[in-house]
């Protein structure tokens, strides 16, 4: 067991003729570093270091690209933005609420893009759910309580994406076509039930009523700071208990297992993310009066966030994703239902477009005919590829989604402190986007390259 | 990993007048097979002889229109490769079905995976994973957790056949395993087939190179367009015949031989 895993030059060497035999640690570990998750290999954090750069130089991308991205982002706007605003407590809570119907929607599409296709059509699937539930919350049309408006809501944007996903595995049509298919139709389906009640086609949330209200909660309500910060010391005490007792039993029975001091790392990271959020949204950031407090989307995303991590990563049906995305053939062989699993990532990726939808529709405090869904769409693909998931298929993660989503509302806010408007604000997340897919395309390039030399 | 209580004398497998065809093509033509436990079955012939038909054939892809397929002496008939799996039938073909960008461990678990509490359970998996790799020495390997896409070709070989014995296998099927190996990869691959003997399964490799199939064999059966023409133990063989048998479906062209292939048939 321990030969597995120990670095090649400390580990016993094996029998002649048994196992890989002829085949030296030197061969193979200038190569192999490359596309080894680093805490694999690495017994100490110095190993893990060393690994990480040597990564981080051959072009592997992974989260770090897009963490140096907000890092310039956050850099290069807080020095240019008149004032140096950019990093202003305000101005950071804003920041998060303009991104945050972009990371919801990077997360969304990430469903299909592990598969190696593509959905095309949330951005406008995405306000139909919303306009569904407003119509059916606001008190002149449905008067429904919120909770069974955004029920059906989403029920109806999951049935959107099962039908999309059924036409594409059951009939074997490409994702491409019949995702702008359902774009098209979804934009159409928008302005009909705009029309619908006495709104003039703008329903707003800004009506009386409590289940209006709600709605509008969703983005602009607060949480108590006392409450924030003892839900938030809970949260990171709770996942950090987790990964601690995780690694530490995994270590203890000699499974591959990250050296103590790079879970503590890991530990201190997520607490200090999480200090640092609900220490800016603690900050009073009205003009006049008194705003301040964790908005309700930070958990809403933190919810859906921890529930496709666990998805994707901790059941079976996160591995058969990851599994077609990988080598459809194998999956099959394998037993796995695969035009099931990929009728039902279709249907998990138009669900989360709905949560996505609300929060767009929260944060305008209604909807119109004014949504720009083509360019949300091209967003969200954008939001998830920034984040390092591959537009190959079986590469990526939900956070990926929440860090793109970041690189694209930072670029939006930032732009929009400059007083630049809206077609350099195209053009620069347009080279982003450039630059990220070359991240993925040259480091799938040195993978394969780096096996066939093997063979 | 294995069973290794055998019926004494049985062979593990046995075919019987198997035929295939598919349309006006005669695939495999009464093909007698025997395959004994804890021998390594070698299956050649040329370009179109039939042995893809009846590797697919005897992991339940393929159904054959006649003849008898018994395993450890009882009539079986395997309608789908999981029919096959429950028997103990396990197929590597010579793509691998590897997801490169699954690690070792899933690779071996695909589609099996075992639970806790609706959640996957990695530390179980990986430490049964770890432990046929340990018990085919297939040690050098950096990390179990490594994704499949970052080994080496004999690695990936060595990868698709501990995931193929890790089910209490009996029979395993490896197509053309070292086709792409170099020659250090080939031997670690061929010393991993002689251990899967060792520990008692019964290995049916399909091979072209007649290099390997001396080193590791024990039996050798040829197919000629069909037909199985000749079916001994790998010393009564040498590499001479074998190619004739390959290539004219007939060996011994001085006459010597005559009527020897009959006559091999009936002794396992």
């Amino acid at each position: 067991m321990t030969e597995l895993r120990n670095d090649p030059a400390t580990a016993p060497r094996v029998e002649p003729g048994a196992g890989i035999a002829g085949e030296t640690p030197q061969d193979i570990s200038a190569e192999a570093v490359l596309d080894i998750p680093p805490e694999l290999v690495a017994q100490s954090l110095g190993d893990y270091l060393r690994a990480w750069l040597v990564r981080l130089r051959s072009g592997e991308s992974g989260v770090l690209p897009v963490i140096a991205g907000l890092v310039v982002i956050s850099v290069v706007f807080e020095l240019i933005s008149p004032g140096r605003v950019f990093l202003s407590a305000d101005n950071l809570v804003n920041l998060l609420q303009q991104s945050a119907f972009y990371m919801v929607l990077g997360m969304a599409e990430i469903f299909v893009l592990l598969l190696g296709e593509i959905d095309l059509s949330i951005g406008f699937v995405a306000p139909v759910g919303a306009i569904i539930t407003i119509q059916l919350v606001e008190p002149q049309t449905a008067n429904w309580p919120w909770y069974l408006g955004i029920a059906v809501g989403l029920l109806a944007c999951a049935l959107w994406g099962a039908a999309q996903g059924t036409l594409i595995t059951r009939f074997r049509l490409p994702s491409f076509i019949v995702t702008l298919a359902g774009l098209l139709v979804a934009n159409g389906v928008l302005l009909f039930i705009l029309l619908i009640g006495p709104f003039s086609g703008y329903p707003s949330l800004n009506g009386p009523g409590d289940n209006l209200r709600m709605l509008h909660n969703l983005m602009n309500g607060t949480i108590d700071a006392a409450v924030s910060w003892v839900a938030m010391g809970l949260l990171v005490a709770g996942v950090g208990l987790g990964l601690w007792l995780r690694d530490s039993r995994r270590r203890a029975s000699g499974l591959v297992a990250p050296p103590a001091s790079l879970t503590l790392l890991k530990i201190a990271l997520i607490a200090a993310v999480g200090i640092a959020l609900v220490g800016i949204c603690s900050v009073n950031r009205a003009a006049f009066g008194n705003v301040s407090g964790v908005p309700w989307f930070i958990p809403i995303i933190l919810v859906v966030l921890g529930a496709w991590m666990i998805l994707l990563q901790r059941t079976r049906f996160g591995r058969y994703v990851y599994a077609i995305g990988g080598n459809p053939e194998a999956a099959r062989r394998a037993g796995i239902p695969v035009a099931r699993i990929r009728t039902w990532a279709f249907t998990l990726c138009s669900l989360t477009a709905g949560i996505g939808g609300l929060l767009y529709a929260s944060r305008l405090d209604g909807l119109s005919n004014n949504v720009n869904g083509g360019q949300d769409t091209l967003y969200a693909v954008a939001a998830a590829v920034i984040g390092g998931t591959s537009l190959f298929g079986g590469r990526g993660k939900a956070i990926h989604g929440v860090l793109g989503g970041l690189v694209i509302g930072g670029i939006y806010n930032g732009m929009f402190l400059l007083g630049l408007d809206v077609k350099w604000e195209f053009i620069v997340t347009g080279f982003v986007l450039l630059v990220s897919v070359s991240i993925d395309s040259l480091s799938r390039r040195g993978a394969s390259g780096g096996s066939v030399a093997h063979v | 990993m294995s069973d290794t209580t055998t019926t004494a004398g049985q062979p593990l497998l046995q075919l019987r007048g198997v035929s295939k065809h598919f349309g006006p093509v005669q695939a495999l033509t009464d093909i007698d097979l025997d395959v004994p436990h804890g021998q390594i079955t070698a299956l050649c012939g040329d370009n179109g002889a039939g042995k893809s038909v009846l590797v697919r054939t005897i992991s339940g892809i393929h159904q054959p229109d006649r003849g008898q397929m018994l395993w450890e002496g009882h009539p079986v008939h395997i309608h789908s490769p999981r029919e096959a799996s429950r028997l103990g039938i396990e197929t590597v073909y010579q793509d691998l079905a590897l997801a490169d960008n699954l690690d070792i461990v899933q690779n071996m678990f695909l589609g099996r995976e075992r639970l806790r509490r609706g959640l996957l359970d990695e530390d179980d998996m990986e430490r049964t994973a770890a432990q046929t790799l340990s018990d085919l020495r297939v040690t050098t390997v950096r990390s179990i957790r490594q994704p499949v896409g970052s080994l080496s070709g004999g690695q990936r070989q060595s990868v698709a056949v501990a995931k193929a014995v890790m089910w209490h296998s009996k029979l395993v099927i490896l197509d053309e395993p070292t086709a792409a190996l170099g020659v250090v990869q080939t031997g670690m691959v061929l010393a991993l087939i002689r251990r899967l003997r060792d520990s008692g399964l019964a290995v049916i490799v399909i091979s072209h190179n007649l290099n390997d199939v001396f080193a590791i064999a024990d039996r050798i059966a040829v197919l000629y367009l069909g037909h199985m023409v000749v079916q001994a133990s790998v010393s009564d063989l040498d590499r001479q015949r074998v190619v004739e048998y390959m290539t004219t479906g007939t060996a011994g062209r001085n006459g010597q031989e005559a009527g020897l292939a009959p006559a091999e048939r009936s002794q396992p």
